[in-house]
């Protein structure tokens, strides 16, 4: 059976579909800042930035730029109404102190087990860089992932142990794919749901790990034709 | 009486020394003190050991600095930007030493400096690469509660150069927007801190519930005009 993988806004839909009323969330940079745009209408969410800003706002309207606010990946922002700034230590004590209720991240690579590579590929040669990712990884108390599933080469990026540089150890609890949801847990992976079309035994062959169903959620999967 | 206003960004900056370490606050372009850098420039010291978030952008301030061959040592999260060509190229030939520090711990050893703390178990980097010393050794490690910590300890400043937006002859200041940042609390982390503002304000006219810095933790405050704040310092990746 055929299946199709999601685009990234209806990646960043899914995620934002489990993102609830009141949840303090730092979206990373790169696609996680998609998932601002599809939060569902009608519940409060107040992002935070780690230069200092709770009640982050979209981007200002062109000409109205103020570089004074900006986000992770410096890019203008706004700030909405009961929004705050404070200094870097205190930004990342809230991160560290597990105040941030979720943080969704980019990634290279996830273990089974909730191991995260985002920060380095360790290329040589190449300058390293980690700006707040590790305070991040294991700063909030939900750490989900974003990413496509595998690599442009077809490799899962979800793998039985990181051969990237870690970010963090255990710490991501779900990862969201342009493929399937996933949850990372000390047994391993277990699934959440699956885009239509795709047997868990297909999916299992893609990533080349053991995927447990879910005990709470029904999977969504037709079962094999 | 008590007047830390300066003239001139030449008298703040007056007794840096060769070596020094300089704390400089800013993320990306929001809060770096432009003015402070290029007088520090003027002023010469060399092998300075410079603390910021990131590692200079395009030709001006800290690219600048980094330029002029006066840095011998950077402590920072994220060096790489699109246009951070003067920390690459300085860095690719050698001639410049990097401390990659993530940024949360960044934050927290400046803050335990300022504070008076010897050192502190963190969880930001355990079992990562960043858990190592500079001769590749590991650092100190400790398992509290079931949960594991990297011992890392503070980073004090010779001198911090930062950007406030106002401030008095005592040296309260306030700031602006997300360009707080780093400096309240590199603030407190160095035996000099020198403010830059763009308006001096009377002995009393600030609300005292709004003050972010207290003058204790300021040495000189000097007015500089105003500009704003330009673009810079895209990311490239993360």
């Amino acid at each position: 059976m055929s299946y199709t993988r999601r685009t990234k806004d209806e990646l960043a839909r899914r995620v934002a579909q489990d993102i609830y009323d009141g949840a303090y969330v730092n979206l990373g940079i790169g696609q996680p800042t998609l998932v601002a745009n599809h939060l569902p209408p009608g519940i409060e969410v107040v992002l935070h930035s780690e230069n200092g800003i709770l009640g982050m706002g979209p981007a200002p309207a062109q000409g109205e730029e103020d570089y004074d606010i900006i986000n992770a990946g410096k890019q203008p922002v706004t700030l909405l109404p009961g929004g705050v700034y404070f200094h870097h230590a205190d930004s990342f004590a809230m991160m560290r102190g597990g105040h941030l209720d979720i943080c969704v991240l980019g990634a290279f690579q996830v273990s089974a087990t909730g191991d995260l590579a985002n920060w380095s590929t360790g290329e040589p040669g190449s300058i390293p860089a980690v700006g707040g990712a590790m305070d991040l990884a294991i700063g909030a108390k939900q750490t989900w992932v974003m990413m496509d599933l595998l690599t442009k080469k077809g490799e899962s990026k979800v793998v039985p142990q990181c051969t990237y540089p870690l970010t963090g150890i255990g710490c991501v609890k779900r990862i969201y794919s342009d493929l399937a949801t996933l949850e990372c847990t000390p047994e391993g992976l277990r699934l959440i749901d699956a885009v239509q079309g795709l047997s868990v035994d297909e999916l299992q062959r893609l990533v080349g790990l053991p995927i447990a169903p879910s005990p709470t959620a029904p999977s969504i999967l037709p079962e094999p034709q | 009486m008590i007047n830390k206003i300066s003239a001139s960004v030449a008298e703040a900056l007056n007794g840096v020394r060769d070596g020094a370490t300089v704390l400089i606050g800013g993320f990306g372009t929001a809060g770096i003190p432009g003015e402070l850098i290029d007088g520090l420039i003027e002023q010469g010291a060399r092998e300075l050991t410079v603390v910021n978030n990131n590692a200079g952008n395009g030709d001006t301030g800290l690219a600048a600095l980094l330029k002029a061959g006066r840095v011998r040592k950077v402590i920072c999260s994220f060096p790489r930007q699109v246009d951070s060509q003067v920390f690459d190229a300085l860095y690719r030939s050698g001639q410049l030493e990097l401390e990659l520090v993530p940024q949360g711990n960044l934050a927290e050893r400046l803050r335990a400096a300022g504070a008076g703390i010897g050192a502190f178990f963190t969880p930001t980097g355990f079992g990562t690469e960043l858990a190592r010393n500079a001769d590749g050794s590991e650092k100190e490690t400790r398992v509290i509660n079931g949960k594991s910590y990297v011992l890392e300890y503070p980073i004090l400043g010779d001198v911090a150069l930062i950007k406030a937006e106002r401030g008095d002859r005592w040296g309260n200041l306030t700031y602006r927007k997300a360009a707080r940042n780093f400096g309240p609390v590199m603030a407190t982390a160095a035996k000099r801190t020198i403010a830059s503002v763009y308006e001096i304000a009377e002995l009393g006219s600030f609300d005292p519930e709004a003050v972010v810095t207290p003058g204790i933790h300021v040495s000189a405050v000097v007015r500089i005009p105003r500009v704003a704040t330009q673009a810079g310092g895209f990311k490239t990746a993360a």
